[in-house]
């Protein structure tokens, strides 16, 4: 485990060229034969240095990290330190804002997603999102988890077909909703409509799952059952989960990355941040003295 | 005690007492209005009974009773309650001058209902009451007296509106198709001459098929004579009430009634009758009698081309306004702007419609497209098309204001949701967006139906007419012609009950057709209701 954080780090101190890190790291773990799992371990988006501001109002101070792939990474902190304002520039769902301005780089897989060659419906289908307020389309179920593929084209029934049991499964919808997919999703209930709309996401394939507060409007049953889909989540696909709830980021996250005014104050390994964490307001917050 | 006061005034129970009060004022005023058309329009169908008086220096008066006054001003100590008159539709327009009469009751001697009286519903000059004294064909005698003429009568009405229907086919169909067709061969023979080309082979070919056509049409010209020869082949004898005689041909005759003699299944029946005679006919004697179909037609007619001109542009422009602009001080004053056109009489909007439509636009049209029609103007005039364009634009803002509405109301994580999912702006507007605003665009397009198929000022600067030739849709290619002039109920309410010579008897009719108008405005208000109602359960389905 510790060897990860180092690996991190080095991240950080990494220039913003496209970077051979992982082959390095994965020929530097295959040697300690460890498991499959940490062989995975590469850097999937890297933030370096980055400003961002709402017209005259900045939200980011100068943030850097580095989000590994087949994790789940939490950002917590109080209300307005701009987690989640980050988490919207890994989508570029942040390009609708009027006034909207960023600086610095952000990286997918190496690749600056502001550069102006990219394709930003292109960039959504790779990094999917799941909102804090539960927003499936007023249509039938399966309309709502074919609309993504729809989009890209996919127009064969059987392939569509495939994908929504496929992504209900990974959901873990699929049997609750199995016999009435044509039934409006707003009939679901509000648990069952944020995994509808996990599934959603799940539909295109992404590679990131965006997750802003996922479950601040739910029950504790239809929580636990996203945070226990979580886990078989990270098999496939790297997760950013934005949470108010320090529990939630204690128990699903790899790492956390505490944010405070809108800079990042510490960034490890969850362990680390929860029992040991080396900067005072990150302590203060996570024992509940401050936020 | 002013503390019970205060407590009562904020409790809140004064005001629903308001609320109420005007929920109920404005119930009972539309509920009011409604009824009065409908007690005076459903009442115009009934075969009313007819009253025999003898008056007391023994003349005699034979009529339909419309109604009874006390006479103004008539109180005296002998009357303490004022004397009152009866007021009795007495038709033979031809030989009293007018249609209604005053009786005083106290002149009246007797009164009844004898059953050997008949209405006869005419071709000109309205309803004659009286009896039979003979049936004749051209100088022989088939009938004599009241009993035996009416029953000789029947059939011979009978074959005389036949013959009135074959006439019409022959007219309308056979010989409008001949001239539309001489029409078309002139235009493209004027069409040559304007090119230029007078000697071309294809001229002399058009002139002799217009030869041909003309005498066609000289032979069923010669057919229509002879029909309506047949219609003056029999003549009735009619006596009124006090002796006088008059002579009418058959052919004169609409229908027969005896209405005194009817039972009461017959006069429902016949209510009905009258009915769709009424929403199926064309108008006679200047509109104030027959029927008014083609301004039912002309009204639909209008105010579907004008939602299908309206929609899309008030849709699109306010998807641009909500969607695409970016909110600041300049959508603001066109917001404005498109509040306050609603607001623009609409007479201001026709003698645009006038001035833009019909002469700009149209004008240019014909000198494009129909310079062989020149210097008939064909889009050149008042027409359908106009006076829907012009109704549209008059509509055009309530179509906006509302689908901004429905815009402003779709959720903002729908637009995020379908954002992060890949899609485009274009593409989430139109799968995600549109559908949900659908019952705000619809809800427009109820009130723009409201509100165009009410609009008179406008279409009498853009194309409607007293009575149109022919309907905007018909069987000679392209179907439906836009260029075409074309009635309207409200129009028709105007010109009847106040551009009218006999405005007494066309009172009725002004009721009927403004009942009529008011169930077209409820019957396209429903569909379109209908219409959303079904989108809604379609995109908005609730909770289970």
């Amino acid at each position: 485990m510790s060897s990860r954080i180092d690996v991190l780090s080095e991240y950080h101190q990494a220039d913003t060229q496209v970077r051979p890190y992982a082959t390095k790291m994965q020929t530097a773990e295959t040697t300690m034969a460890s498991t499959q799992r940490s062989q995975d371990i590469k850097p999937k988006i890297t933030v370096e240095n980055t400003d961002f501001f709402y017209g005259e109002k900045q939200a980011l101070f100068k943030v850097a990290l580095t989000v590994p792939a087949y994790h789940v990474t939490a950002f917590i902190g109080p209300s307005g330190c701009g987690k989640s304002t980050l988490l919207r520039c890994f989508n570029r769902l942040n390009d609708l804002v009027e006034g909207a301005r960023i600086t610095g780089q952000i990286c997918l897989d190496g690749k600056d997603i502001y550069a102006p060659s990219v394709d930003v419906t292109d960039l959504r289908t790779k990094v999917g999102m799941v909102f804090q307020k539960v927003n499936p389309f007023p249509k039938s179920i399966y309309q709502n988890v074919v609309y993504g593929p729809q989009l890209q084209g996919v127009r064969r029934r059987s392939v569509l077909d495939g994908i929504v049991e496929e992504s209900l499964q990974g959901a873990g919808l699929w049997e609750e909703v199995k016999d009435r997919l044509h039934q409006s999703a707003l009939g679901l209930s509000g648990g069952q409509q944020q995994r509808l709309c996990i599934a959603r996401a799940l539909a295109v394939n992404p590679e990131v799952l965006l997750m802003d507060e996922p479950c601040s409007a739910l029950d504790p049953i239809s929580t636990a059952k996203i945070e226990e889909l979580l886990h078989s989540l990270k098999e496939q696909l790297t997760v950013v989960i934005v949470t108010h709830n320090m529990q939630q980021a204690a128990r699903i996250s790899d790492l956390t990355g505490f944010f405070l005014m809108g800079e990042l104050i510490e960034y490890a390994e969850t362990k680390t941040i929860f029992t040991n964490p080396s900067d005072r307001r990150t302590e203060d917050y996570v024992t509940g003295r401050f936020g | 005690m002013p503390d019970r006061i205060k407590k009562f005034l904020d409790s809140g129970a004064l005001f629903i007492w308001f609320c109420g009060t005007a929920v109920a004022a404005s119930l009972l005023m539309v509920g009011g209005v409604l009824l009065l058309i409908m007690i005076n329009g459903l009442g115009f169908f009934w075969p009313h009974a007819l009253v025999e008086m003898t008056l007391t220096d023994g003349t005699r008066v034979l009529g339909e009773l419309k109604g009874e006054e006390v006479i103004p001003y008539s109180q005296t100590p002998e009357f303490p309650e004022g004397r009152t008159r009866v007021r009795l539709k007495v038709g033979n327009r031809d030989l009293y001058g007018l249609d209604f009469r005053w009786v005083d009751t106290d002149r009246i001697a007797t009164a009844d209902s004898p059953n050997d009286v008949a209405a006869f519903e005419r071709r000109e000059w309205g309803n004659f009451y009286g009896r039979i004294r003979e049936v004749a064909r051209g100088d022989d005698v088939v009938a004599t007296g009241n009993q035996e003429g009416w029953k000789a009568l029947q059939p011979l009405i009978e074959r005389a509106n036949d013959l009135h229907d074959e006439i019409e086919h022959l007219q309308r169909d056979v010989i409008g198709d001949i001239n539309f067709e001489i029409e078309g061969t002139r235009l493209r023979i004027r069409e040559l001459e304007l090119r230029g080309q007078r000697e071309a082979p294809e001229v002399s070919e058009l002139q002799a098929a217009t030869k041909q056509l003309e005498t066609q049409y000289r032979k069923h010209v010669a057919t229509l004579r002879a029909l309506s020869r047949q219609l003056d082949e029999y003549s009735v004898v009619l006596v009124e009430t006090n002796g006088s005689e008059k002579r009418l041909a058959v052919g004169q005759i609409v229908k027969a009634l005896r209405p005194n003699d009817m039972g009461l299944i017959e006069k429902i029946l016949r209510y009905f009758v009258n009915f769709w005679s009424v929403l199926s006919e064309e108008p006679r004697e200047a509109n104030t009698e027959g029927g008014i179909f083609p301004a039912i037609f002309g009204t639909v007619m209008m105010v579907l081309i004008m939602s299908v001109a309206v929609v899309p542009f008030g849709v699109l422009a306010a998807f641009y306004l909500r969607e695409y602009a970016r909110q600041g001080l300049i959508v603001r004053v066109i917001r404005i702007a498109v509040n306050n056109l609603a607001g623009v009489p609409s007479i201001v909007f026709g003698v645009f419609g006038l001035g833009f439509f019909v002469y700009a636009v149209g004008g240019t049209i014909d000198t494009l497209f129909y310079p062989e029609a020149l210097p008939t103007p064909t889009f050149g005039t008042g027409g359908i098309l106009w006076a829907s364009f012009t109704l549209a634009l008059l509509t055009v803002p309530v179509v906006i204001v509302s689908t901004e509405e429905g815009l402003s109301a779709v959720p903002q994580e729908y637009r995020e949701g379908s954002l992060a999912l890949g899609a485009t702006k274009f593409e989430s507007m139109l799968r995600v967006i549109l559908p949900c605003a659908l019952p705000g665009i619809l809800t427009g397009l109820i009130l723009a139906v409201a509100r165009a198929t009410g609009e008179v000022a406008p279409l009498m600067l853009t194309g409607v007419v007293k009575l149109a030739p022919a309907l905007p849709l018909d069987h000679h290619f392209p179907f439906l012609h836009f260029e075409r002039k074309f009635m309207h109920l409200g129009f028709h309410i105007f010109d009847v009950g106040f551009q009218s010579p006999n405005v007494e008897a066309a009172k009725p009719m002004v009721y009927v057709t403004t009942l009529i108008l008011v169930m077209v405005v409820i019957g396209l208000n429903l569909s379109a209701v209908a219409l959303r109602n079904y989108m809604q359960k379609k995109f908005k389905a609730s909770a289970v």
